[in-house]
């Protein structure tokens, strides 16, 4: 065991700068204890004022976000937002990331982050019924990116898999910004009745502080505060100790937490993520306006000899704090037992609103609660347009002259960002509770309500390509995308989780970056009537002072009011008729054909969005599905309309189905260019006149037919003819030959 | 020609889920002293050296390289 130093080396050797801390901060330590504060208490200092736990630097960004709205029962601050569904019954959901970690451990990463984010709901009180993943990664020509991508993949399909919740959905995309910071985003969306919604609170002089699930380790030890940090050749070194996750102990958790929460001697409630059992009991004891005891000899420890600093800070998954009311304490353990689940007393609440921990008879610690909580410092960091953003912005995004259109098309499929996932996702178990309605490989996906004639639409979306040429109207965009993504597949857009991806704060531009975001993800969220309940930030995210692209991951949840209203993207009978929606313009900037010739560098300025124009665009393909005129839709995003035309025709049982195409374009390259607001939709011949007279705005470009091929046109002249089978084999075989071809 | 035995085992602060879980049915079958139970992987192989020394540098490298996860393993390993 490593002596721990006295209050005075700390100071004198400055010891707190290893654990991330200033000297400023550390002067208002000394300030608010009125002396120097111990080992363990500067542990939990620098643990809860790290970015990953306080948003110490981001909260002045945070507080733009549109939290409030008809529908919201509980926005940003608890474990997870929740959104009222109707029929009694509310949606919970959020995201969260595990990037650094991912860096580290791929495997084990991403599966404790899914089991992270499904605690988050489950302690709210929620059933958690989907899990949704935003993962970013380099591009698939070296050893190790493919190894940090099956890993993750794994990691994912081992823990979502095992637990029984079903991973429904999300993103995958390849870009070099990532290759040596990849970003693993996990949503999980839980279902609850009002009645039974829990807070994270301590309430009650005298009740007890119930700890339940694993034994706390050694693991993650500063896990926070490493998150919080620009990844070095150094921090390979110094890295935490990895937690591995145990999904079985997580389902006894689960199933007894949702148990528990039924029964009146429960008080409170709180997942022990990051920064463990420090975040979650001074967490609740601020929000109640109270204090804790803490009896750390009662904590179980899985490890010989563990310092109090140890057991506050450790990382170890699958435990969650517990306050129950004073002497029903056996009526809770029973609970547990049953589960094969250890309840043990760790503490009591106090009303003097200080965090106090015994060890061994004696007083380790003796911090208020709040200044740990709720009063981290604030910073507002200087922030300065990017430099790179004024140049792009005078840019007139460039393009080689396209030869040979069916050439261009099955390129831009092959592109990993745009071809199909399939390798990954049919290794999650996406079926596991059987409500599971539209899977993997369409707009969103959908998730039954089970006993109720509605379902949940979800999807995660953000083109950080956009974010990075101009970070206002990447933001918009992110949410826009969204929503057409819940819109077309027949859903109405509840609410928002964003999960807010940065390089380092310290740096002006970035900080300018991620205010930027903010205020265009706000914007469209206004116009959108989508709120913003819940999130994470994750800041440094760089790689020996090079930046990943500003990634602000939006994770959106829609309802569908009726399950005859779910609708997919693929193409269904011969002789439907094939319309868009919305505006082609030559708009080139950041999209995936630039990317694609310019050999993954971008530039000039991403596609214009207006979002009135946006809201009329979804509010029409909505209205349309409702009134049962609409047999497909999908949006048009990555690509442009040549992709989305060819996604519409994949993913058939014989490939029989075809599509004959005419667009009046400007310029035949506008087949690839990446204009938002738009949809393509398909409708019966029978519907024609009725859809026609409801959405006039919408263009009649071709049919679907039975030739098994996909001919385009521009103004009548023939751009592209292809197999649809040949196509649908370069946009399915992709990823697996990249994994496998060697490099 | 030399031959390597190679045990890869979970560093001590990792949690094992699969011990985790052997241990406990260990309990339930009545073994009641049994504690602290660790799995990890045996493995062997034979690997061609010029001498005792650098077929040892060989093995220790193979293990950094591929057999150990070195964020989540300990290795140790003899040869003869």
């Amino acid at each position: 065991m490593i002596k721990e130093p006295t209050p005075q080396e700390i100071e004198a050797g400055k010891i707190y700068a290893t654990m991330g801390m200033s000297d400023g901060e550390f002067q208002m330590v000394k300030d608010i204890l009125g002396r120097l504060p111990n080992y363990t208490e500067l542990g939990l200092f620098s643990v809860m004022w790290s970015e990953h736990c306080s948003y110490k630097n981001s909260k002045v960004l945070l507080r733009g976000f549109p939290t409030k709205g008809e529908r919201v029962l509980q926005g940003p601050g608890e474990g997870a937002g929740i959104v009222d569904i109707g029929d009694g019954q509310a949606v919970v959901f959020k995201i969260e990331s595990h990037n650094h970690p991912s860096a580290v451990e791929p495997f084990q990463a991403a599966a404790t982050g899914v089991g992270g984010i499904v605690r988050d709901v489950f302690s709210m009180g929620a059933r958690p019924i989907a899990s949704l993943n935003s993962l970013r990664f380099g591009e698939l020509d070296n050893a190790r990116t493919k190894y940090l991508f099956t890993e993750v993949v794994a990691g994912i399909a081992s823990y979502g898999n095992s637990l029984g919740v079903p991973t429904v959905g999300g993103e995958i995309y390849f870009d070099p910004c990532y290759a040596g910071n990849p970003l693993c985003n996990a949503m999980c969306v839980g279902l609850i009745n009002h009645e039974d919604i829990q807070k994270g609170v301590a309430r009650g002089e005298g009740n007890t502080v119930m700890y339940v699930g694993a034994d706390t380790g050694r693991d993650g030890i500063h896990g926070a505060t490493f998150a919080s940090e620009e990844l070095t050749e150094e921090t390979e070194k110094q890295r935490p100790d990895v937690q591995a996750g145990d999904p079985y102990l997580e389902k006894l958790l689960l199933e007894a937490c949702l148990e528990v929460v039924k029964h009146p001697a429960l008080v409170g409630i709180q997942d022990m993520g990051a920064a463990g059992l420090i975040s979650s009991s001074c967490e609740m004891a601020s929000k109640a306006g109270m204090g804790m005891e803490m009896y750390l000899d009662q904590v179980p420890q899985r490890d010989a000899g563990m310092t109090p600093y140890e057991m506050m800070l450790s990382e170890s998954q699958e435990r969650m704090l517990l306050v129950i009311e004073k002497g029903r304490e056996d009526e809770i353990r029973q609970i547990f037992a049953r589960y094969g689940l250890v309840a043990v007393d760790v503490g009591k609440v106090t009303s003097d609103k200080y965090m106090r921990l015994f060890h061994k008879g004696q007083v380790v610690a003796e911090v208020p609660a709040d200044a740990l909580a709720s009063q981290a410092p604030e910073y507002n960091k200087p922030r300065r347009e990017a430099e790179y953003y004024k140049e792009f912005q005078q840019i007139e995004a460039k393009l080689a002259p396209i030869a040979d259109y069916n050439a261009t098309l099955l390129a831009l499929l092959r592109q990993p960002s745009i071809a199909s996932k399939q390798w990954a996702y049919q290794q999650f178990d996406y079926q596991v509770r059987t409500s599971t309605v539209v899977p993997p490989g369409s707009d969103a996906a959908v998730v039954r309500v089970k006993g109720k004639n509605k379902a949940l639409a979800m999807t995660t979306d953000c083109n950080s390509r956009y974010v990075y040429l101009d970070p206002f109207v990447g933001g918009q965009i992110a949410v826009a995308e969204s929503a057409r993504n819940i819109v077309a597949s027949g859903g109405k857009p509840l609410a928002v989780t964003d999960n807010l991806n940065f390089g380092s704060p310290e740096n002006p531009e970035i900080f300018w970056q991620m205010e930027q975001s903010i205020k265009g993800i706000s914007d469209a969220c206004l116009v959108l009537d989508t709120p913003v309940i819940g999130g994470n930030v994750s800041m440094y995210n760089e790689r020996s002072g090079k930046a990943i692209y500003p990634t602000p991951t939006i994770g959106m949840v829609g309802l569908v009011e009726d399950l005859a209203h779910i609708t997919t993207q693929h193409f269904k009978a011969d002789g439907d008729l094939i319309y868009i929606i919305g505006e082609t313009k030559p708009e080139y900037g950041g999209s995936e054909l630039q990317k694609m010739q310019l050999q993954g560098e971008i530039e000039g300025r991403p596609p214009v969005i207006d979002m009135q124009v946006e809201k009329a665009s979804q509010d029409a393909m909505l209205a349309a599905i409702k009134a049962g005129l609409v047999a497909s839709a999908h949006d048009i995003s990555e690509g442009g309309a040549a992709v989305a035309l060819a996604e519409a025709l994949f993913t058939q049982a014989d490939a029989k189905l075809g599509a004959d195409v005419d667009m009046a374009l400007a310029d035949h390259a506008m087949l690839f260019a990446e204009s938002q607001s738009r949809f393509v939709l398909s409708v019966k011949p029978a519907n024609q006149g009725a859809f026609e007279g409801l959405v006039p705005a919408a263009k009649l470009v071709g049919k679907v037919n039975a030739s098994g091929q996909l001919k385009v046109a521009v103004n009548g002249v023939a751009a592209l003819t292809l197999d649809v089978k040949m196509m649908q084999e370069s946009w399915e075989m992709a990823i697996p030959c990249l994994l496998k071809s060697e490099e | 020609m030399f031959n390597a035995k190679i045990y890869v085992t979970l560093r001590e602060s990792i949690l094992d889920p699969a011990g985790k879980a052997a241990e406990a049915t260990l309990q339930n079958l009545g073994y009641k002293g049994a504690s602290k139970l660790r799995i990890g992987k045996y493995i062997t192989m034979a690997v061609q050296a010029d001498s005792l020394e650098a077929a040892a540098a060989q093995v220790d490298e193979i293990c950094q390289k591929l057999l150990a996860n070195n964020v989540m393993e300990d290795y140790s390993f003899d040869i003869e």
